[in-house]
C-alpha cells in the first residue's frame, strides 16, 4: 500500500504508541493495563508501521529477531521468581525494594514479571505478523 | 524443599527456554533434552520419596493462602503420575535421538517435547480446577504442533480431527468451570470439596459434573468420545505417538479420578459412577473389536489404548480402596506397556519397512531380541502372569467381583482374551510368518548406533514391566496407600487449606 498520509503518520504513531504501551505496562499493577496489554499495543505499533511501509522496513526498525525477544521475555519472567527461591520464601512470592526515588517509588518482582510478559507478547505477536507477511523465513 | 513441588514444571520450562536459541545446533538441543529428562527423573523420584515419607505436599504460589492463590498439591497419586511421566519423558528423549529427523529438530521438536511435559506435570500437580484447564491447554497446544510437525497430508488430516475435537472439549471444560465458579465462588479443589455439599442448586452441579465428564472423557478417549484417537495417533513420528499414547489419555483418566473423588463427593459423583459402569465395558469392547479389524500396526495399538481405558474407568466407578489402588496401578502399568509397544512398532517399521502387518514378517529370525521385548510388552498388556498387567487386572477384577458388578467383570475378562488374540495376531503376522518380501527395510540414515538408541528405551520399559510383575509387594503397598490417601478427602482438604478456608 502506498499512502503518503499513513506512512508519514505511522512514523510518529510508532513512537507515541510505544510510549503508550510502556505507560500501560507500568500502570497495570493496580489498574487496567499490564504486560499483556502493553505488549499487544507495542506489537500493534510495529504492525501499523509494517502496513504503511512494508515488512522489510518494519523488521529493520524493530532490529531484533522476534524469537530472541520471546526468549528474553520468558527469561525475564522466570528470573522474577529467583529472589523468592533464593530468599527461601514461597515460590513466586513478591519481593519489593524501596528505591526512595520520587515518581518511581517501590520496585519489585511483579514488575519484572510484567516486563517479561510484555516482551513475550511483543515478540510472539511480531513473529506471527512477520511470518504472515510472508517475508520472514519460516 | 518446597521447590521440589515446582521443579517438575519449572525444569522442562527452563530447558525449553534455553533450547530455543540453539535452533541451528541440534547437538546442543539433544544434549539438553537428555540431561533435562535425567534431572526430571531424579526430581520425580525425590518427590515421590518425600510424599511417601512425609504426606501430602502443598505449595501456595506467591505466598497467597488457598483458596485465594494458586495452589500446587502433590499427594501420592500426583507424585506417582509425575514419576511415570518422568520415566516416559526420559525414554522418549532417548528414542527421539535415534529417530527424529534433522528437519523436525530445526522446527523446535525438542523444546515442544519439553513444553508438553510442562503441561502434563502441571495438570498432575495443580490443586485448582481453572489451573487444570490452563495446564490442559499448555499440553494441548504443544501436542497440536508435535502432531502436525512435518506437514505431510496424512498428518494434517489426523491433526484436523485431533485439534477440532480437543478445542471443542476445552470450550466445554471452560463453560463447566465458569458455571461452577458462579455456583460455588471458588475453584480450589480442596475448597470446592468443602463447599459443594452445602450448595442448594443441585441441578446446576449435576450439569457441571456431566460437562466435566464429557470434557475429560474426550481427553481420555472413552466410549463414545474416542473416535478422534485412532484417527490421529498413527500419523506422527513414532516417538511422538508413543508419548501421546502413553501419557495424554491418562491425564484425562487422572482428571476423572481426581475430580470425582476429591471435588465431587456426594450424589453427583455417584451418578457419574453409574454412567461410568455402562461406559467402561462399552469402551473396553468397542476398543478391542476396533483393534481386531486393523492391520496397520499403530492403528491397532491405538484402538487398544481405548480398550484399556475401559479398565481404568471400571476401577474408578467401583470406588472401593482396592479398586482405586488397582486403577492407579493399571494406569502406570498401561503407560509403560503401551509406550513400549509403540516404540517397538517404530523398530518394526525400521527393520521391515512398513507398519502394515500384511506386508511384513519373519522378524523372529532376524531380530530375536525385538521378538522377546515384544512378547514381554504384549503379554503384559494382555495380562499374562508374571508380568505387570496380570496384577493390575487381578486387582481390578477382584474389586469388581467383591462389589458385585458381575456383568462388567465378565466383559473385562472377555476383553482380556480378545486383547491376547490381538497381540498374537501381531506376533503371527510380524514375527512368525515368512517375510512376504513386498517392502525392503529402510536403511537410509540409521546406522547401528542409532538402532541401539531405539532399543535402549524398550529394554528400560520392559525392565520396569518385569520389576512390577516379579516384585509386586512394594508396588501394591504404594498403590494401596495412594488409594487410601485419595479416598480420605479430609486430609487433602486439611493439607491445602491448613484448617482455614470456608
Amino acid at each position: 500500500m502506498n499512502s503518503l498520509i499513513l506512512s508519514t503518520s505511522s512514523r510518529y504513531l510508532l513512537v507515541l504508541l510505544q510510549l503508550f504501551s510502556v505507560f500501560l505496562l507500568l500502570r497495570g499493577h493496580n489498574e487496567p493495563g499490564g504486560g499483556f496489554a502493553g505488549g499487544l499495543v507495542a506489537a500493534a505499533a510495529y504492525a501499523l508501521y509494517f502496513i504503511a511501509n512494508g515488512v522489510e522496513e518494519a523488521q529493520r526498525v524493530f532490529r531484533f529477531e522476534p524469537l530472541t525477544v520471546v526468549v528474553a521475555g520468558l527469561g525475564v519472567a522466570l528470573a522474577s521468581t529467583l529472589p523468592s527461591i533464593l530468599g527461601g520464601m514461597e515460590f513466586m512470592q513478591s519481593v519489593w525494594v524501596n528505591t526512595g526515588i520520587p515518581v518511581i517509588g517501590k520496585v519489585g518482582t511483579p514488575l519484572l514479571f510484567d516486563v517479561g510478559v510484555y516482551l513475550l507478547v511483543l515478540g510472539i505477536t511480531l513473529k506471527i505478523v512477520f511470518s504472515l507477511a510472508g517475508e520472514d523465513e519460516p | 524443599m518446597k521447590l521440589l513441588l515446582v521443579l517438575p514444571i519449572l525444569l522442562p520450562l527452563v530447558t525449553a527456554l534455553v533450547m530455543l536459541p540453539f535452533r541451528e545446533h541440534p547437538g546442543v538441543q539433544r544434549g539438553l533434552a537428555l540431561g533435562a529428562s535425567l534431572a526430571q527423573a531424579a526430581v520425580a523420584v525425590a518427590l515421590l520419596a518425600r510424599v511417601y515419607a512425609g504426606g501430602i505436599l502443598t505449595l501456595q504460589a506467591g505466598g497467597w493462602a488457598a483458596p485465594f492463590g494458586i495452589t500446587l498439591v502433590a499427594d501420592l497419586l500426583s507424585a506417582v503420575m509425575v514419576a511415570a511421566t518422568a520415566l516416559i519423558g526420559l525414554t522418549t528423549s532417548i528414542y527421539s535421538l535415534g529417530s527424529i529427523d534433522r528437519e523436525r529438530e530445526r522446527f523446535f521438536f525438542h523444546p515442544l517435547m519439553q513444553l508438553l511435559l510442562v503441561g502434563i506435570n502441571g495438570a498432575f500437580l495443580t490443586g485448582d480446577l481453572f489451573n487444570l484447564y490452563v495446564w490442559f491447554e499448555v499440553m494441548l497446544i504443544s501436542s497440536f504442533v508435535l502432531l502436525a510437525l512435518g506437514g505431510t497430508p496424512r498428518q494434517l488430516e489426523g491433526s484436523v480431527k485431533y485439534v477440532t475435537i480437543n478445542l471443542l472439549s476445552s470450550a466445554i471444560f471452560l463453560s463447566a468451570v465458569g458455571i461452577l465458579y458462579g455456583v460455588a465462588g471458588t475453584l480450589n479443589m480442596a475448597d470446592l470439596s468443602a463447599r459443594l455439599p452445602m450448595i442448594e442448586q443441585r441441578n446446576l452441579l449435576s450439569v457441571v459434573a456431566v460437562l466435566l465428564l464429557v470434557t475429560f472423557g474426550v481427553k481420555a478417549a472413552i466410549f463414545p468420545l474416542f473416535f478422534w484417537l485412532p484417527a490421529s495417533y498413527h500419523t506422527p513420528p513414532v516417538a511422538v505417538s508413543a508419548i501421546f499414547a502413553g501419557l495424554l489419555t491418562k491425564v484425562g483418566v487422572y482428571a476423572i479420578m481426581r475430580v470425582f473423588t476429591t471435588v465431587f463427593t456426594g450424589a453427583e459423583s455417584e451418578a457419574i459412577f453409574r454412567i461410568l459402569l455402562w461406559v467402561a465395558p462399552l469402551t473396553m469392547i468397542v476398543g478391542v473389536l476396533g483393534a481386531a479389524a486393523q492391520y496397520d500396526l499403530r492403528k491397532l495399538l491405538s484402538f487398544h489404548i481405548v480398550s484399556q481405558i475401559g479398565y481404568m474407568l471400571f476401577a474408578i466407578a467401583i470406588q472401593s480402596p482396592l479398586a482405586i489402588a488397582g486403577g492407579l496401578f493399571y494406569i502406570v502399568h498401561n503407560i509403560v506397556a503401551k509406550t513400549s509397544l509403540f516404540y517397538i512398532s517404530g523398530i518394526i517399521r525400521e527393520k521391515s519397512g512398513a507398519f502394515q502387518l500384511k506386508k511384513i514378517g519373519g522378524l523372529y529370525s532376524t531380530e530375536p531380541l525385538l521378538a522377546a521385548l515384544f512378547l514381554v510388552s504384549a503379554l503384559a498388556l494382555a495380562g499374562i502372569p508374571p508380568l505387570s498387567g496380570f496384577w493390575a487386572k487381578l486387582m481390578v477384577i477382584r474389586a469388581g467381583l467383591e462389589s458385585g458388578h458381575y456383568f462388567v467383570t465378565a466383559a473385562a475378562l472377555t476383553v482380556s482374551l480378545l486383547t491376547l488374540f490381538s497381540m498374537i495376531k501381531i506376533w503371527n503376522e510380524a514375527f512368525w510368518k515368512d517375510d512376504p518380501g513386498v517392502v525392503s527395510a529402510t536403511e537410509e540414515v540409521h546406522g547401528n548406533g542409532r538402532t541401539a538408541l531405539l532399543y535402549l528405551p524398550v529394554v528400560m520399559l520392559c525392565g520396569v514391566i518385569l520389576f512390577f510383575g516379579l516384585s509386586f509387594e512394594p508396588v501394591y503397598e504404594l498403590s494401596a496407600r495412594a488409594a487410601a490417601q485419595l479416598l480420605d478427602v479430609g486430609s487433602y482438604r486439611n493439607a491445602v487449606l491448613r484448617g482455614g478456608g470456608l
